[in-house]
């Protein structure tokens, strides 16, 4: 016990209170979130902790990566639905004006848009005070190298064999992406007023026999508009539907590949190629992914090892939480 | 200027730097007219061009910043003054342009606006709690003079010129000047703590003429003065101007003002002239400059948009080249493209770089900024604010971040600068133990439950010190000891009483308080007081002491002493003082000195105050002979204060020790776990104060900052120990600098004088005042020893100084600005050396700093230490220091709130502290740096890819995301488990935090985010962007399938789901405080990227803008392949597993290493603890630390009577009209404005009825019939006036004498100074200046000087009386008092010290009046004519 002076009993001072809140206390809320208390998981990331996620990993990577690389090597047997390939190489069709270089709006069959294409597609909006369908560079580059493919036969005699046009583009850019103009007119009627890209020979509206693959609603001007990601690509051409269960859709034998030439890569040096494959359910040949996986899986499998060890060695000093982010 | 000279206070005190700006600035151009409202609306004052605005402002206050209308103009004008807003702006408006844009218009645009908008919201809810505020505050009632009559109004009524009634308690509205109060003299009390911070009571006193003439409402009613006075301004101690009333002009200085936000106390009722208002009064001038602090991650973040900025125009370049080269290949051979090519090479290049300069914008994180600014300080300064660990309860406080940008600094701070007085302690003085007669005295363990002291009427019924035995002791009033012992606690004080119902004891210092309350609890009550009488009741019996000296404290006489006449006639003297000062003027030193020193000695382990008291009789001769020699003494011209000290020393010899007594200044609560804490997370605690070295000391070993086992360096320690520091470095000279001597176990305390010596290179003041010390000769003068003590060392310091190079000038005023970079350099050695030695040192204690020096300690830490500092205090003294300091927090407490009102963070008490640097700082720090470090890496990890795609697509600037997916991704997909981060996360519990402050290194050290960090974030955001484009690319590349990922949407798809999946398993690696909310923030981002995706991706919004969402369905196709999400694992696995096993790794093997090196530091300390004998300060068994807060100088206001009533000579008030106010509560009113108090005829009384005393002992100890103040900024008097002044009218002041005091000598004195005052207004000079040191002028130069000289020449005739006493600041002088003064000064010819106390800026820090600020005062005309040869 001792004797108290508060020299400032008699001020009244202290914290200025708000007006008229004398009776609410500002004492703060003793919630968990407010007090940061909230229940909490904090797991401290050891070797221990870690070291079953990395043998998991490798366990299942492993036979992922084999089962890939099977797969992908299995390909070379043509089997099943055969897809037709074209490659170009050294084409830059993810040059940033060429992407750019499109009407998204006039491919939609939006009216406005085919007599009035965007700015984009300069300097192949309009040709001859007309406006270009499609316009833009890319549609104006359209690979139009025609690709047959026949089988030699015993008496050397060519087997056409039938290569299918459609179901080689997305569904939905067959379906939502890209419209014919509307109307029930004959297409050259709806496209009236407008001109072909330059470089084409024909008009968009003559693409195709089929009504339902032409315009802009042709596959192959479908596939050639969803632009590469790199200069070397391949994009698919035709579709070799397998005829019966018991035969390989391509059987073993000679084959003759009649190209029509059109369309020039000489210039920049460029390369084309045609490729058969079938797909599997992890796509086409690939094995790099499948190696990818086996070696990740081992790595994985390595570093678990490496973990258990320090594990072993460290354990005793790894009671405490060391505190590092 | 009217050629008044400001009359010196003692709060306007400024320093000559201030004086001088003063004398150049002031134009007296601001006239107030009372009563006249449109007298003062004509003053128009120019605004722009030929628009004009009133003058003066209204009351009114608008600190709001912006209306209705002006909110969005200004507001977005504000934001775009930011450097990133500006940037991305510009970004923006080069997108627009179509040849270079590379991204869709909304891809910036977006986050654009959306900061934008967060940043006004958050300005628009600071501003309508600011339009609250001002409401509340416009709207405060207060009287107004309307008419004839005061009527309640609010306060932006109010107009500068109207007359205001304030009563007590109130708050002041606007500047006043004061014109009348009930209190006698028209002296108003008023309390600053909202201005200053001080709680102690201040005086206003207002002009003698208005206190003289509006002597009812009637009167003030038709008061038509007018005031005349500089412009507004921000000086708070500074003012200056005069009032012109009926043709006649009466100066006015600061002594007379009232400033917005004081409170009246003790003041029944005053009026006042409003002379500022609203944003031209002195508080509003002086807020509002909120000086921006940045945080060190600030400045490293600055760094780093730096390097962001160059690296990206380093790769925008470089991409260019290529380009460069690409460029004519397409243009020569790519058919498809070459038309898009139409224009040069060079204009596609130079087009091509800006293009890259938008697609790399995104590696800035804009949002990082916008996130941690707006939300993560937001949310972690509101956490703080809810914890209610640091609510105090007895204030309803709860903690509160006032900024919110500083707290990842709380989490690095390595010095506190802390406050003493109500920081560390509650000012709260407790009366703990005493010692009389040699036996101890301590509180009772268990206290009965009955009050011992009921048959005391007048026991306070407050403090409960009791100890039975002494209160037998006491009753049995056996012992004279005893009864001596509480009778110079009761009577050897300078307390003021006020007696309603109840006695209330106002005291200068706390401990005084303690102790005359302790003695009135035990049946010694001092009831009241007389200038020259002290009336007790002991043991329910009144006797009446009459005073016949008080010889007040100081720092160098450490003790007080009051000489009395007993009732029964004889004489005592009383005196209490510090241990050591009182036992050397012992008579004995018996058994009872041992056991009292031995009682002193544990007192002083308990960190104690403690206080000697003796008393001695005094011979009536020895007493006659000794009163000649003390008014001799007393009216000596020169050499007074010594003079003085030499008769008081005189007197208080052989004393006979009656006891001690022993105060705690308790520390608040938790401040000594606070500072062990503290100390244990290596944070170093410097304690600055005001206060004396021996409290500041006894504070520093109460809170364990200073202990036995320590060595503390004092000043000539230091000084030594730099001395051989410096010589060795300046002889190895390029070489292998010396170390300081490595002491584990330091301490340093300082003093200001020493601070002053230091600090040069920071303050940026002329140091000639400084080098004086070497070029004059000590004069003759002696000083008492420890002053000359401190002189010599001050001397051999500079000494010292010139031997390490500085060039001294010979004498006068050489210019200082050659070689000032040498100067300079050798100052900045100095005090890196001194910082050196002082960052070594357990603690430093800095005492008797001025709010400058603390704010400078606070820089020079800053200066040479690459160090975050943190001040914290509670009063106005703080201010500057916490403004100064990297983080300031201000303890709400009971100084007021000025120093909260500059702080950044806002606690009730100081333990608060260690929670908030512990707790929150550190986890504020660890969530900013993680935020910070995750962010980075996530922007490169996600933008990067940009760059690598470069090189793919021919360096046109192709950008590979999807440009909704770039304005999403900050915002949307990977900001929430980042924002959990910033604001949740936390490595370690609040307890543990508490536990572990070791932890806390770890921000100092700024391991968490430096540039190595930054450099491993780059490094992990760079591998992550590889893995996830090349593995793609390595997959993709001649794939085939219908659905393959070697187009460009597919291919932009899979990379970006790698990105933010391998991103988010990041955040996942590195949360460590899982929370629902965590998860909820992951998924809620995954979420958002699915919605938002399938959004953007939709075919209604393709119908509708095909060309700004072009990526229809694209992840829908991509993503129901198998194979693709089989890259994607692949790319996040990748990511993620070495990631995870190297840190897993890296720790384990960390750890043990840690652990060495912990015991490693500990072994190497123990072994360099080692005694350095040089430095070893002669070791003391009792630390004194006497209890004595308080200034000196309350003597003198007591034996003038200027607090007490005035005293009869001078009393003109019975000649004054009697007309009461109507509205005035009249009984109280009479006695206490127009009558001497009713106290004062009861001490008359008994004057009278114990008359015994013969006229020449009523001689006061000083002559207040007639003084002078001495002014030395005082302007020069107009001779003529002077000349009016007849000399002969110096004897119409008779000194005091008995008869004076009779009722019926009243009239005669009355109208003997009735004459003087309506004289003396005559003169503006009323205050006049006199030079008592001559020799100083010739060496000065300046204009200050010029004015000096001139009062020089004309002090023959300014001696002049002052009848009237005047207020606080120039209160007449009393021998006691100039004795200090002159013990203060330790040259009579300028040396350093002696300019100290003029240097030092108006501080509310006690300290002891400017000697300048005091005059001696002659005895009689003789004196005249002497000091004019």
């Amino acid at each position: 016990m001792a004797m108290n002076y508060n020299a400032k009993d008699e001020v009244d001072g202290g914290p200025p209170c708000p007006p008229g809140g004398t009776a609410k206390t500002r004492r703060p809320d003793n919630t968990a979130f407010k007090q940061q208390r909230l229940p909490a998981w904090q797991p401290i990331l050891t070797a221990g902790t870690v070291l079953p996620t990395f043998f998991i990993i490798g366990l299942i990577f492993i036979p992922i990566g084999i089962g890939i690389f099977v797969t992908s090597n299995n390909i070379r047997e043509i089997e099943g639905n055969v897809f037709m390939y074209y490659g170009l190489s050294n084409f830059y069709q993810n040059h940033r004006r060429y992407v750019k270089s499109r009407d998204d709006g006039q491919l939609n069959g939006d009216p406005s848009a085919l007599l009035n294409p965007s700015k984009e597609c300069e300097p192949y909006r309009r040709n001859e005070d007309k406006p270009i369908a499609p316009c833009g560079a890319i549609a104006n580059s359209m690979f139009n190298d025609t690709l047959e493919l026949f089988q030699v036969g015993n008496a050397s005699d060519l087997m056409p064999i039938t290569l299918k046009k459609k179901g080689i583009a997305w569904w939905t850019d067959k379906n939502v992406k890209f419209r014919n103009p509307p109307g029930t007119d004959p297409l050259e009627e709806r496209f009236k007023g407008t001109t072909k890209p330059v470089n084409w020979v024909k008009p968009v509206y003559m693409l195709d026999s089929d009504e339902d693959n032409n315009g802009f609603i042709n596959e192959d001007f479908i596939v050639w508009m969803r632009t590469a990601a790199l200069p070397t690509f391949r994009k698919l051409y035709r579709l070799i539907e397998r005829k019966s269960d018991l035969h390989p859709t391509l059987p073993a034998g000679r084959y003759y590949l009649n190209i029509t030439y059109n369309y020039p890569v000489h210039s920049f040096d460029g390369r084309k190629r045609m490729i058969l494959s079938t797909i599997s359910w992890m796509g086409g040949k690939n094995p790099f992914l499948g190696i990818a996986y086996i070696t990740i899986g081992s790595i994985s499998f390595l570093l678990g090892v490496v973990l258990l060890v320090i594990n072993h060695k460290y354990r005793n000093s790894s009671n405490t939480a060391d505190i590092t982010i | 200027m009217l050629g008044i000279s400001p009359g010196p206070t003692s709060m306007g005190s400024l320093t000559y730097q201030e004086d001088l700006d003063e004398e150049k600035n002031s134009e007296f151009t601001w006239e107030v007219q009372a009563n006249n409202r449109a007298y003062n609306s004509q003053f128009k004052e120019k605004v722009f061009l030929c628009w004009q605005r009133k003058k003066y402002k209204k009351n009114v206050i608008h600190t709001a910043k912006y209306n209705v209308f002006s909110f969005l103009p200004l507001n977005l004008y504000e934001q775009f003054h930011r450097f990133s807003n500006l940037y991305f702006l510009l970004i923006i408006l080069l997108q627009g342009i179509p040849e270079i844009s590379t991204l869709p218009w909304f891809t910036l645009f977006a986050p654009f606006v959306c900061l934008l908008t967060i940043r006004a919201i958050r300005d628009l809810v600071d501003d309508i709690g600011r339009h609250r505020s001002d409401k509340i505050v416009n709207n405060r009632p207060c009287q107004i003079l309307m008419g004839k009559s005061f009527l309640w109004r609010k306060w932006k009524n109010l107009h500068v010129g109207d007359l205001v009634c304030l009563h007590k308690d109130s708050i002041v509205p606007a500047d006043l000047v004061l014109l009348a109060s009930t209190e006698p003299s028209s002296l108003c009390y008023v309390e600053t703590a909202d201005i200053d911070g001080e709680t102690n009571l201040k005086f206003r006193q207002a002009p003698v003429i208005t206190h003289h003439e509006l002597t009812s409402i009637r009167k003030i009613a038709s008061f038509q003065g007018k005031v005349v006075c500089e412009e507004p301004n921000s000086r708070m101690h500074h003012f200056i101007g005069c009032l012109e009333w009926k043709g006649k002009k009466y100066p006015l200085d600061s002594g007379n003002i009232l400033l917005r936000g004081c409170k009246v106390r003790n003041t029944d009722t005053c009026y006042g002239l409003v002379v500022y208002a609203g944003f031209d009064t002195k508080i509003m001038k002086n807020c509002g400059k909120i000086h921006l602090k940045r945080t060190k991650i600030d400045h490293l973040m600055n760094r780093l948009v730096v390097l962001i900025f160059v690296s990206m125009a380093v790769i925008s370049a470089a991409m260019t080249f290529g380009f460069w080269h690409k460029v004519k290949e397409f243009n020569a051979n790519h058919h498809y493209v070459s038309a898009m090519h139409m224009h040069s090479v060079a204009m596609e290049a130079f087009f091509i770089f800006w293009s890259f300069l938008i697609l790399l914008s995104v590696l800035v994180p804009m949002a990082m900024f916008i996130i941690r600014v707006e939300f993560i300080y937001l949310g972690n300064s509101v956490f703080i604010s809810w914890d209610e660990h640091m609510y105090y309860e007895p204030q309803d406080l709860p903690a509160k971040a006032r900024s919110t940008s500083l707290n990842d600094l709380l989490g690095q701070v390595e010095y506190i600068f802390s406050d003493k007085t109500g920081t560390l302690t509650q000012n709260i003085m407790t009366f703990k133990k005493c010692c009389i007669n040699g036996i101890v005295y301590g509180p009772e363990e268990t206290p009965g439950k009955e009050n011992p002291f009921l048959w005391n009427k007048f026991a306070d019924g407050k403090l409960l010190f009791c100890n039975a035995q002494l209160l037998q002791a006491v009753w049995a009033n056996q012992d004279w000891r005893v009864r001596e012992f509480w009778r110079v606690l009761a009577i050897c004080h300078t307390v003021m009483v006020q007696k309603n119902d109840q006695l209330v004891y106002q005291a200068a210092s706390p401990d005084e308080e303690a102790l005359v309350t302790a003695a009135r609890n035990f049946g010694y009550v001092f009831l009241a007081r007389t200038q020259d009488s002290i009336t007790l009741m002991e043991l329910g019996e009144e006797c009446v002491y009459q005073v016949l000296a008080m010889m007040d404290f100081n720092s160098i006489r450490k003790r007080m002493s009051v000489l009395v006449r007993k009732p029964e006639g004889s004489i005592y003297l009383y005196t209490k003082g510090a241990d050591t000062v009182i036992y050397e003027r012992l008579q004995k030193k018996g058994e009872t000195e041992w056991a009292t020193e031995e009682a002193l000695a544990s007192f002083a382990k308990e960190t104690l105050r403690t206080l000697c008291l003796a008393c001695k009789e005094v011979d009536e001769e020895v007493y006659e002979e000794w009163r000649q020699r003390h008014q001799e003494a007393s009216i000596l011209l020169q050499n007074r204060a010594q003079a003085l000290h030499q008769v008081y020393e005189e007197m208080e010899q052989s004393l006979e020790l009656l006891g001690a007594t022993a105060i705690e200044d308790k520390l608040q609560d938790g401040v000594l776990e606070t500072i062990k804490c503290l100390k244990q997370g290596n944070i170093k605690v410097w304690v600055l104060t005001g206060d004396k070295q021996e409290t500041a000391v006894n504070i520093g070993f109460a809170c364990e900052l200073l202990s036995e086992n320590m060595i503390i360096l004092e000043e000539k320690e230091i000084v030594r120990i730099l001395e051989v520091y410096w010589e060795s470095n300046n002889n190895l000279q390029g070489g292998k600098k010396k170390e300081l001597p490595l002491q584990s176990k330091m301490a340093l305390v300082i003093n200001g004088e020493f601070l002053d010596q230091l600090l040069l290179s920071l303050r940026k003041e002329p140091r000639a005042l400084v080098q004086n010390v070497n070029v004059d000769p000590l004069e003759s003068w002696q000083e008492p020893g420890e002053e000359r003590v401190d002189f010599l060392q001050a001397r051999r310091l500079s000494l010292m100084w010139r031997t390490l190079g500085i060039q001294l000038r010979s004498s006068g005023l050489a210019p200082q600005q050659e070689d000032s970079k040498t100067l300079q350099s050798s100052e900045e050695r100095r005090e890196r050396a001194f910082m050196e030695l002082a960052s070594r040192c357990q603690a430093v204690i800095c005492c008797r700093v001025t709010p400058k020096q603390k704010a400078l300690i606070v820089a020079l830490v800053k200066k040479y230490q690459n160090v975050v500092t943190l001040a914290i205090g509670d009063g106005a003294n703080d201010i500057n220091m916490i403004k100064t300091a990297d983080i300031g927090v201000g303890v709400a407490g009971q100084e007021g709130m000025q120093a909260v009102q500059n702080s950044d963070y806002v606690l009730a008490q100081f333990c608060f502290l260690r929670r908030l640097l512990l707790v929150h700082g550190r986890w504020s720090y660890m969530r900013v740096c993680k935020f910070l470090r995750f962010f980075l890496y996530k922007t490169l990890a996600s933008m990067m890819v940009q760059i690598w795609f470069a090189f793919y697509s021919g360096f046109t600037a192709q950008a590979l995301y999807e440009g909704w997916f770039l304005a999403l991704f900050n915002l949307v997909y990977s900001t929430l488990p980042v924002l959990y981060i910033g604001l949740f996360e936390q490595d370690v519990s609040a307890e543990r935090s508490l536990e572990l402050p070791e932890l806390y290194i770890t921000g100092q050290k700024e391991e968490l985010f430096n540039y190595w960090v930054i450099l491993q974030a780059i490094a992990h955001g760079t591998a992550t962007s590889l893995v996830n484009f090349f593995m793609t690319l390595w997959v993709s590349q001649d794939s085939a399938g219908p659905v393959s990922l070697s187009d460009y949407q597919s291919f932009s798809v899979v990379v970006a789901l790698s990105n933010l999946l391998s991103i988010t398993m990041e955040v996942i690696l590195i949360t460590k405080y899982w929370t629902v909310l965590s998860v909820l923030a992951i998924f809620l981002s995954l979420f958002f990227y699915v919605i938002m995706t399938s959004l953007t991706q939709s075919m209604w919004l393709f119908k509708r803008f095909p060309k700004n969402f072009p990526f229809l369905y694209a992840d829908l196709n991509v993503l129901s392949q198998p194979p693709i999400m089989l890259v994607v694992l692949l790319n996040v696995s990748l990511n993620t597993l070495p990631v995870l096993a190297f840190r897993v790794i890296y720790q384990a093997l960390k750890k043990p290493q840690r652990k060495e090196e912990v015991e490693e530091v500990t072994s190497e300390e123990v072994i360099t603890v080692e005694p350095v004998p040089c430095i070893h300060r002669e070791s003391r068994a009792r630390r004194s630390s006497y209890a004595f807060s308080h200034r000196e100088g309350y003597a003198d206001l007591i034996t003038q009577g200027t607090i007490l009533w005035r005293s009869p000579g001078v009393n003109s008030d019975m000649l004054v009209d009697h007309t009461m106010p109507p509205d005035e509560p009249s009984g109280s009113m009479k006695e206490s404005l127009w009558y001497p108090r009713k106290m004062s005829f009861l001490g008359r009384k008994r004057h009278s009825h114990h008359g015994k005393v013969s006229s020449e002992d009523m001689q006061p100890p000083s002559e207040v019939s007639s003084f002078l103040t001495m002014d030395r900024r005082s302007a020069p008097h107009p001779q003529p006036l002077n000349k009016t002044w007849p000399s002969g009218s110096l004897q119409e002041k008779l000194p005091y004498s008995p008869q004076n005091l009779l009722p019926t000598e009243i009239p005669l004195s009355a109208l003997d100074s009735q004459m003087t005052p309506v004289e003396s207004q005559t003169l503006p000079s009323s205050q006049l200046s006199l030079q008592s040191q001559p020799a100083y002028l010739p060496q000065e130069k300046t204009s200050l000087w010029n004015i000096r000289k001139l009062s020089w020449k004309n002090w023959s005739y300014i001696w002049q009386k002052e009848p009237e006493p005047r207020r606080e600041g120039i209160l007449p002088v009393s021998s006691s008092n100039l004795s200090s003064v002159m013990e203060t000064v330790p040259s009579a010819k300028g040396s350093s010290i002696s300019e100290q106390p003029m240097e030092v800026e108006p501080s509310p820090v006690e300290r002891e009046p400017s000697p300048m600020e005091w005059l001696p005062e002659p005895s009689g005309d003789q004196a005249a004519p002497d000091l004019a040869e």
